[in-house]
């Protein structure tokens, strides 16, 4: 028994212990966080050594991961919206890992193509890029298409040509906006994997993107996951940001989110 | 003004300051991406070499970023102390470094405010892992908020307690899991998912009713940008600490969306808001955080190198008297710092220029699943950076920072680590946790914390509820 557990149990009378394991196991289901694991004196139990060694491996994996179009999206996703999959000017996964000015800059194939192929001015121009993730893109990025078109359709915006970058890094809006001058752009992108999960995506937005923005002229929609923010207030947030950089006529942060606090779910 | 150096037979010029400085930093892969590294080993101690014999007074004369175009450069230069600074002028750095390792009493070597920021990134460059080890251990920079933390046998914890949805109830359990292993007096902080000011608002307001319930001697922050905080406070919601993330240039600070200006205003309305309050002990209410690399991230590094700019974050910070200040050294990535290497040698040169620099210094703890380094890096650092004598490290559960994705320290390290170095929390919160019972003065569990634990666990979801009453 180790003194963490041990000494808390011998403080419960019997009754109050069942009481209060069943309350632990429904605040356990309340969070990701890894709580109430109890100790071996100052350090984990092995169980839980042995999980963080677990899900540390499964995360260094997802880093290495490649974009595979059909196979990460699926056939029916890239047949609708007619995706394509170009390269920043990084070579390889390494180059990408250690080279962000190149992962911010289209390749010249790259540059061409989306020139070619992507009408130039639309409301809302929505790009994919790969991240830290794949499985992010892979899990997230399908699901938010349809939505997000429907909703500039709704209010008369029109809907660009969306394409995938590999090896893309956030500041890959501002070589898109100079190349394309959208309104609105959304970068769904892979997020480093984290431990408890490697499908968490972002959504960066910018108004009129150009050469010279930072992150201060961005917003942000992160943690799109389905243990963190689900894919429809992924959509709503994203929308309402837009609309809000229209009437701004700016992004970042003088474009503030309004929204609710989260209502905390009542359960049990 | 040109510098030189000849080794085993070479020579090896640089044509300013901000080169030599460059060139003699230890290998970090951010030196390289800028472009200003040392091309080969040997140049790197060439520089050391050169940089050795440069003065103090050269340094303050030479400023890295002209100020002419950036504030940080003009509040380095008017808020340095020149009647502090006389006796020292005339020193190399070489001599800095012996001076500072030499001195084996308690308390600084140098005033703090005789210090450039540039003069600590210089005399960082010549120490080993071990000097800055040593040369940081003496010193202690005591903060007081609404607890009194950085005391000589003191080591605080702040509990980091996010959630990827800003869940107001999950947030308070993982701060009840970590206030149960005795951490959170360095502050209860949360890093939030979303930037809405409503938000914002109930993550400080659903705090500050845990606190003020289990009357809890230690502060909270939502680590917002600086105007939603501003903002939430506007709208009635208790901020205790203002918290920004700062950088060493004008322009890395715009990319952040702060001016010193802002910071400035921002602190007078908190320490208004706090006279008006009550329950403070202290008057020190700002909580930075920086990270080498951050300036050459946003493209605002001016040609100078990572560990320098980190300096003059310092620089900033030092300006506002913080209560806490601390470097996330691990979570910028390979581009700016490689692997477990880079990151333990950073970890080092931050918290040592910042204690120099006067500040109440703590180190996040960390490592990206992208960069080449591992728990065992976190473990190695932390124990490195006690024996230093840091003045707070983080808690998060497990290590793991569900909503960030990166992992830090845990609740478990802090533990182990008080035990290990005999350190214990901040006076106010010991003696919180002495009439709770939840961690014994020699830092074991104690068993009549169950009580409260079961109590402390249900008042999670009762705190939580919008409206809900202390």
């Amino acid at each position: 028994m180790t003194d963490a557990a041990g000494g808390e149990e011998r403080a419960l009378a019997a009754g109050e212990r069942d009481e209060d394991r069943t309350l632990e196991d429904m605040l356990l289901e309340r969070t990701p966080a890894r709580i109430l694991v109890g100790a071996a004196g100052a350090s984990y139990r092995t169980t839980t050594q042995l999980e963080l060694r677990r899900d540390h491996a499964a995360a260094r994996d997802a880093v290495r991961r490649e974009i595979d179009l059909l196979a990460d999206l699926g056939a029916d996703t890239v047949e609708r919206w007619k995706l394509f999959l170009v390269t920043t000017a990084c070579r390889d996964k390494d180059e990408y890992l250690l080279r962000p000015d190149l992962g911010r800059r289209l390749s010249d194939d790259a540059r061409a193509r989306v020139a070619a192929t992507c009408p130039r001015g639309a409301d809302l121009q929505v790009v994919i890029g790969d991240g830290l993730s794949v499985a992010a893109v892979a899990t997230q990025a399908a699901g938010l298409l349809e939505p997000l078109a429907a909703a500039a359709a709704d209010r008369g915006w029109s809907f660009g040509q969306t394409f995938a970058v590999r090896y893309c890094r956030v500041g890959v809006m501002n070589d898109v906006g100079a190349l394309l001058e959208p309104r609105v752009l959304v970068l769904l992108i892979g997020e480093r994997p984290g431990l408890r999960t490697a499908q968490s995506l972002s959504a960066y937005l910018a108004y009129r993107p150009r050469p010279g923005h930072t992150d201060a002229e961005r917003n942000l929609v992160c943690n799109i996951h389905a243990g963190g923010v689900h894919a429809g207030d992924a959509v709503a947030r994203v929308v309402a940001l837009a609309e809000r950089m229209r009437a701004a006529r700016t992004s970042g942060v003088a474009v503030k989110e309004e929204l609710a606090p989260p209502p905390p779910a009542l359960r049990g | 003004m040109p510098y030189a150096a000849q080794l085993r037979g070479e020579r090896f010029v640089f044509a300013d300051l901000r080169e030599v400085l460059a060139k003699a930093n230890e290998e970090k892969s951010g030196d390289r991406l800028a472009g200003i590294a040392a091309r080969s080993e040997t140049e790197r101690v060439a520089a050391k070499h050169a940089l050795a014999d440069v003065t103090l007074r050269e340094i303050v004369a030479s400023p890295v970023v002209d100020p002419d175009g950036d504030e940080v450069s003009r509040l380095i230069v008017e808020t340095h102390d020149h009647e502090a600074f006389r006796p020292y002028a005339g020193l190399t750095v070489g001599e800095l470094r012996e001076l500072l390792l030499r001195h084996d009493a308690p308390g600084e070597a140098v005033a703090a405010r005789a210090i450039t920021p540039e003069i600590a990134a210089a005399v960082a460059k010549l120490m080993s892992n071990m000097d800055l080890v040593v040369a940081s251990r003496g010193v202690r920079r005591v903060t007081r908020c609404r607890n009194t933390l950085g005391e000589e046998g003191v080591l605080g914890i702040r509990v980091q307690p996010n959630h990827p949805a800003d869940d107001l109830e999950a947030i308070l359990l993982s701060t009840v899991d970590g206030l149960l292993f005795g951490c959170g007096d360095a502050v209860i902080g949360v890093n939030p998912a979303s930037e809405s000011v409503d938000s914002v608002g109930a993550i400080l307001a659903t705090l500050g009713r845990l606190v003020e319930r289990y009357a809890i001697p230690t502060q909270t922050c939502c680590l917002a940008h600086v105007s939603t905080q501003l903002a939430a406070l506007e709208r009635g919601a208790p901020i205790d600490l203002l918290f920004q993330s700062v950088a060493g240039t004008e322009a890395a600070n715009a990319s952040f969306g702060v001016t010193l200006a802002m910071l400035r205003e921002g602190r007078e309305r908190v320490l208004e808001h706090h006279r008006a309050r009550g329950g403070f002990v202290g008057e020190q209410v700002m909580y930075f955080e920086t990270g080498q690399g951050s300036a050459l991230s946003a493209d605002a590094h001016h040609g100078v190198d990572q560990l320098t700019l980190e300096a003059r974050a310092y620089g900033v910070a030092r300006a506002f008297d913080p209560l806490l200040v601390n470097s996330v050294v691990g979570f910028i990535g390979p581009e700016y710092l490689y692997d477990e290497r880079q990151i333990v040698r950073a970890g080092l040169e931050d918290h040592f220029m910042g204690k120099l620099l006067g500040l109440p210094m703590g180190v996040d703890v960390c490592y990206t699943n992208h960069v080449a380094a591992d728990q065992g890096s976190c473990d190695n650092l932390l124990v490195l950076l006690a024996a230093a004598g840091c003045n707070y490290f983080m808690g998060v559960p497990c290590a793991d920072d569900v909503m960030l994705g990166y992992q830090s320290t845990s609740f478990h390290d802090a533990l182990a680590v008080r035990r290990l170095f005999g350190l214990r929390p901040a006076p106010e919160f010991q003696r919180w946790l002495d009439e709770h019972g939840i961690v014994a003065a020699d830092g074991r569990l104690s068993g009549r914390s169950g009580a409260l634990r079961a109590d402390l666990l249900r008042a999670a979801r009762r705190l939580a509820l919008p409206g809900a009453l202390a």
